[in-house]
């Protein structure tokens, strides 16, 4: 146990990490998640907004088994190496917004920077925009960084406060076996599901689960992070966290040439559009959005289950944010940006900018 | 009297900035670190070591880690 638990620690460990991620996101496109979709945090919890209702685009609902396996498996891998430690209390309402703002930037690309980097290895040109401003955001975040900027210290706190966003994914697993999919319906009990469109499209429950599962224990160990991966090569030069993100690509791109799913083009790409100048605008606003939070989506998803409250509230953010982007028309579609979409991303980055300039205290 | 940063209940990456901020300031000696996380705890060794400074102990504490890093020269 002691070796496995500084393996992880090591460039070895994030760069398996990284891979494993890489082959599962894959096959997950293969065994029926959409295409260079095998995992994007931001529309799986989009779709997971979508089978609660708060929103109703109909293409976009299901309760994406793999965020449940990702929060509840970081918690099984807290647990195993007592690194649970319930915290809570860094500026919660901001890291609420922040996760609203970076699902909506997120939606307006059509992706996470998981799925950027899918859309990447699938041969989706459309995605070099979105990683520009992904890096583009985190930049402009790392700029606050080192001029002071932070949300100031967490607290630790009871145990269950930990348990809270757990148990809701939990709950939201229960909700799905209560109340299945059934062909051709799009209500089941209290669920909505989608009949067409990439909400229909998903790989077999238990497939999904496993492989969240598995990915949710080997991220919390190894602190899997996308946004990281970049803030910390531009803050330090330091390449731990960025070889686990070129890993993840590296073997994406392979198991997709292996697979057939590598389709280079601009055009007609999967659950994409080819409004490059909104592919960057997007990113750049969730990146800076995920750099103010301090990870990624899927980090966060992590941290939330090993305790940290806080990144429980921006994966919650995130969720009521999917629900606004697609509300109010600000998501985009395979045909361009939403009417509202280049506004929203306007509003986001000012909100950003306002959280960063004015949330600076000396903490030392 | 050894210089002393507390990065407790501090998200990535504060823990790891505050510690290179210090680390450049006082360019050799020893400082302590606070860190209240096992991930903040990886990454100030990881970054201290990227300095060239030595991590002399790592101490387990009711509130975390106690990291204590040193150079010489």
């Amino acid at each position: 146990m002691g070796s496995l638990k500084t393996f992880f620690s090591t460039r070895w460990g994030i760069v398996s990490v990284g891979a494993f991620i890489g082959v599962f996101a894959s096959l997950l496109q293969r065994w029926g998640n959409p295409a260079n979709m095998g995992i994007c945090v931001a529309c799986f919890e989009r779709d997971i907004a979508g089978t609660l209702g708060l929103h109703r685009a109909a293409v976009v609902q299901y309760m994406r088994p793999e965020i449940i396996g990702f929060v509840l498996g970081s918690l099984i891998a807290a647990y195993a190496f007592k690194e649970f430690r319930a915290r809570a209390g860094s500026a919660p309402i901001v890291r609420f917004l922040l996760g609203v703002f970076a699902m909506i930037g997120a939606l307006v690309f059509l992706g996470c920077p998981w799925r950027a980097m899918l859309r990447f290895a699938g041969g989706d040109g459309n995605a070099i925009f979105g990683l520009l401003g992904l890096i583009g955001g985190v930049w402009i975040g790392t700029l606050f960084l080192r001029g002071g900027y932070n949300l100031g210290r967490s607290q630790t706190t009871h145990t269950s406060v930990g348990w809270l966003l757990p148990l809701t994914m939990l709950g939201f697993f229960v909700l799905m076996l209560i109340f299945p999919q059934i062909q051709g319906q799009e209500k089941s009990g209290v669920l909505l599901y989608s009949i067409k469109g990439p909400g229909s499209m998903h790989a077999p429950l238990f497939v999904s689960l496993v492989i969240g599962l598995c990915i949710g224990f080997l991220a919390q160990r190894s602190r899997f992070c996308t946004m990281g991966a970049i803030r910390d090569f531009v803050l330090f030069r330091h390449t731990h966290l960025l070889s686990g993100a070129i890993a993840l690509v590296v073997v994406a791109f392979i198991i997709n040439l292996i697979l057939g799913q590598f389709h280079p083009g601009f055009a007609k790409q999967p659950v994409a559009h080819t409004m490059g100048l909104w592919n960057f605008g997007g990113m750049v606003l969730a990146g800076l959005a995920f750099a103010l939070a301090g990870g990624c989506p899927g980090r966060q998803l992590f941290l939330a289950g090993e305790g940290d409250g806080d990144a429980g509230v921006f994966v919650l953010g995130m969720i009521v944010g999917a629900g606004f982007a697609h509300n109010f028309g600000l998501a985009s579609s395979p045909d361009g940006v939403g009417p509202y979409g280049i506004a929203a991303v306007i509003i986001g980055l000012l909100s950003c900018l306002f959280i960063g300039f004015t949330m600076r205290k000396e903490v030392a | 009297m050894n210089k002393i940063v507390d990065a407790r209940g501090l998200s990535c990456p504060q823990p790891v900035l505050l510690t290179i901020n210090e680390i450049k300031k006082m360019n050799k000696g020893e400082i302590v670190i606070l860190v209240d996380t096992d991930t903040s705890k990886e990454n100030v060794s990881r970054a201290a070591t990227a300095q060239g400074w030595n991590v002399k102990s790592v101490e387990s504490e009711r509130s975390g880690y106690r990291i204590t890093i040193s150079k010489e020269q």
